[in-house]
């Protein structure tokens, strides 16, 4: 057995290291270390519970909408408001699209440069996807960055800026949409489309979206590879069979996506085979292998963060958490097998997650979403309001759940005599690089990278296609 | 990742095209894991010329000074002596970011991870550099402070710095580049009526001025965040919400509440930096008196009530 440790990983949002342990050429284990503590929860406590409005987004520069809405809700439900429907539409339609603009970030800069690395000029799809995605060079990485600079317009005109807008409150946002307004948001969603179903996709979006197993393949070979960067990506992933890495726990967890008001617009649950509710309650945050005191179990309205470097047998300063005791992916394939899109179910049915079923969830998802915030920006009415006055109690305890692009975001809150006196977060990363638990049950990234071929003319370039499969955000993961 | 809204077509090589090439960038390049520790490596030990270190985040020292609490992956070294060798050998070091400026928000609360910035310690001089430390130019730590920084502050401040035309006359007593730190967030603010009669917003989405009660500091904060809008057409004034004083060491912890404003006998503490207060006082007071029906009027909602009136021309 050699140990091989990997690390920095380019191209991944923060610091991940991984050790992996490698007999006849695989990987038999992985261990996976956040590399990175700040210690945001204690930041927060002893503070007025709405300064967490301005803390909670600096944890991260690329989830800053998503940790704003988590604190949002939070904050609402301990101060029992919610927002009018107008300010709820412009919360999802933040949201929605800093979710959509990672998705295409993911997509054009961390994941596709891989498959230009030298050691696939032999393949013939080679030449094409070094013009397309080339790091820092590839035709398609320059224009999806120009489209996704223009598309994030449409926080400026909702919240100020992206990220770290403040407009984001337990009430609805403090910026109300005038009517002309309106026709200025489709026009920078339809630039978008325009995009996406010209470069991307080379089709309409609906045409995407309908998109199943039975159907993917012959609409594949229905044009060349090089007409649209989905294709090549399909051609791609056929000619190295990237279903057969990086297979997850095959257990998924949604806390269900955007706000139609009922109910979500992607449903909440988990899925082991079928729907089923999900129990906050069964949620723990397990330590035990992480460099922190008191590694007990617990759920993160009980739960403590306190640093102890030097623990034996700790490789990590990220918690494990578990639901009812089981390890879950969360992710964009996750929110859509939750929510029974037919093609996300088959290909989890069939292959689970993995590095092909993961990718494809996130494109799949930005041919879902656009014509959801399109019809969204319709339902805004000038005249109603954006935002209801909030009043925080003197004591109260809450959470806020939200679907970050990368998957299941909790924050728990607990005020007492006017002040923060716990604050614990649970990100999406936290979940899926998360490390052993006191089970020793592996984190689903340690499963995924079981198997994994390494070594070889590839070297490690088949451990990165699993790691940056999961599209993780490291700064989120311990914060 | 601000960086990468940037407004300049294909930012990268356009950069590259003014002679900025970047060694290693841990979001954008291809390179990784021991490829990309050869490049810093290279650059440690100066067998790689490095013209500008770019610095994210803040360097944090603890525990207890071993700097633990982030280390360099793929190497068991703390960042913040990867960062000290680097700096060493480096043309300029650009601080982006308030955080690797002055500590910023991570440096907040109790200041868990005993973070601070490259040269400054919130307003304090020092930080991991140390006060007197200067590069081979003669420039301090260059920063580019903001949470977030606009893109542009980012790709000028490195464009001038390739030119070879940024000398120490560029920067403000923090060590900011002038260029966006001479201007006040003040500057270009679409509720300037609101302010100028001290009709005031009362709660989040209001249309009056942010100053008098929800926290707004942008007539004391260094930037241009009204004149060089963000994602193309936006600000924190036009989002709705105050200005927090982003660029500022120290905005983190204000000793109030971000979004209201602290007031003694009803004033507010924290005035126009160059202004008597009690001309502002007197003035405020004068032009409360005059403020017109509409713009009262327009202040506590969250569209315009009353449109501004047509004059009409008597024959």
């Amino acid at each position: 057995m050699t140990r091989v440790v990997v690390g920095p990983f380019s191209r991944v949002e923060g610091d991940l290291e991984v050790t992996l342990e490698v007999e006849d050429g695989a990987v038999q284990q992985a261990r996976v270390s956040s590399q990175l503590f700040r210690g945001f929860e204690q930041i927060l406590t002893g503070k007025v519970p709405m300064d967490a409005l301005a803390v909670v987004p600096r944890i991260c520069g690329i989830c800053s909408v998503a940790q704003s809405v988590a604190v949002v809700r939070a904050l609402a439900g301990a101060a029992g408001v919610s927002p009018p429907p107008n300010g709820r539409t412009a919360q999802n339609l933040m949201l929605a699209a800093e979710n959509m603009a990672d998705h295409l970030s993911h997509f054009y800069l961390f994941f596709m440069p891989d498959f230009a690395r030298p050691a696939y000029s032999q393949r013939h799809w080679h030449p094409l996807v070094v013009r397309r995605f080339e790091a820092m060079r590839g035709a398609g990485g320059v224009e999806a960055l120009s489209s996704r600079a223009r598309f994030l317009e449409l926080v400026a005109i909702l919240g100020g800026k992206w990220p770290h807008t403040l407009a984001l409150q337990p009430g609805g946002t403090s910026r109300a949409v005038q009517k002309a307004e309106k026709v200025q948001l489709l026009l920078v969603l339809r630039e978008f489309r325009k995009f996406l179903e010209g470069t991307l996709f080379g089709d309409r979006l609906e045409r995407i979206a309908g998109l199943s197993w039975a159907t993917l393949c012959g609409w594949r070979d229905s044009r060349p590879a090089a007409e649209s960067d989905f294709r090549l990506f399909l051609e791609v992933a056929g000619d190295l069979e990237i279903e057969r890495l990086g297979r997850g726990p095959g257990l998924f967890m949604s806390y269900g996506a955007y706000d139609d008001g009922d109910r979500p617009h992607f449903r909440q649950g988990l899925f082991d085979g079928e729907v089923r509710p999900l129990e906050q309650a069964a949620i723990r945050e397990d330590g035990s292998h992480a460099w922190l005191a008191d590694g007990a179990p617990r759920h993160p309205a009980e739960g403590v963060t306190q640093p102890a470097p030097d623990k034996e047998g700790a490789y990590t300063w990220c918690k494990a958490p578990r639901l009812g005791g089981r390890v879950v992916e969360v992710g964009a394939l996750a929110r859509q097998v939750v929510d029974g899109h037919p093609l996300a179910r088959q290909l989890a049915t069939s292959g689970g997650g993995n590095v092909f079923s993961r990718v494809l969830a996130r494109l799949l998802e930005l041919a879902l979403v656009v014509p959801a915030m399109e019809h969204w920006v319709t339902t805004f009415e000038p005249g109603a309001p954006f935002c209801l006055p909030a009043e925080i109690p003197e004591r109260a305890s809450s959470y806020g759940f939200v679907e970050a692009a990368r998957g299941s975001l909790g924050h728990w809150l607990t005020v007492g005599e006017g002040r923060i006196r716990g604050y614990q977060i649970v990100a999406p990363t936290t979940w899926n690089f998360s490390p052993r638990d006191a089970e020793g049950q592996a984190g689903p990234l340690e499963q995924a990278l079981v198997g994994t071929p390494v070594g070889g003319r590839l070297g490690e370039v088949l451990v990165q296609h699993v790691v940056r499969s999961f599209d993780p955000c490291m700064v989120c993961t311990v914060h | 990742m601000s960086f990468l809204c940037s407004d300049v077509s294909d930012v990268l090589r356009t950069l590259e095209s003014a002679g900025v090439n970047f060694l290693w960038h841990p979001s954008l390049s291809q390179v990784s894991g021991s490829e990309a520790l050869e490049v810093l490596e290279g650059c440690a030990n100066g067998t790689v010329p490095l013209d500008i270190l770019c610095l994210e985040g803040a360097v944090l020292f603890g525990p207890n000074g071993t700097g633990r609490f982030h280390v360099m992956s793929g190497t068991g070294i703390p960042t913040m002596t990867w960062v000290q060798r680097l700096a060493e050998r480096a043309r300029h070091v650009v601080a982006v970011g308030s955080c690797a400026a002055y500590g910023g928000m991570t440096s907040a609360g109790v200041n868990p991870a005993d973070a601070c910035g490259l040269q400054y310690h919130g307003e304090k001089p020092g930080g991991l550099l140390g006060a007197t430390w200067h590069d081979p130019s003669g420039l301090p730590v260059i920063n580019v402070s903001g949470c977030p920084v606009h893109p542009a502050w980012v790709v000028e401040t490195l464009l001038a710095l390739a030119l070879g035309d940024f000398g120490p006359g560029e920067l403000d007593p923090l060590g900011r580049p002038r260029f966006y730190a001479d201007q006040l967030v003040h500057h270009g603010c679409p509720r300037n009526e609101f302010y100028e009669f001290k009709a005031s917003a009362g709660k989040p989405s209001d249309l009056g001025c942010l100053m008098e009660n929800m926290g707004c500091k942008a007539t004391q904060a260094h930037a241009d965040c009204n004149i060089r809008l963000w994602n193309v057409s936006g600000s924190c004034l036009r989002g709705g919400y105050a200005c927090i004083n982003c660029t500022a060491p120290g905005f983190e912890e204000p000793g109030h509440e971000f979004a209201r404003t602290p007031k003694l006998a009803g004033i507010p503490i924290a005035l126009p930096i160059d202004m008597p207060k009690a001309w502002f006082v007197a003035l405020a007071a004068l032009s409360k008196s005059a403020t017109p029906r509409r713009v009262r009027e327009n202040a506590s909602v969250e569209r315009v009530v009353v449109p501004p009136a047509i004059r009409v021309s008597r024959k």
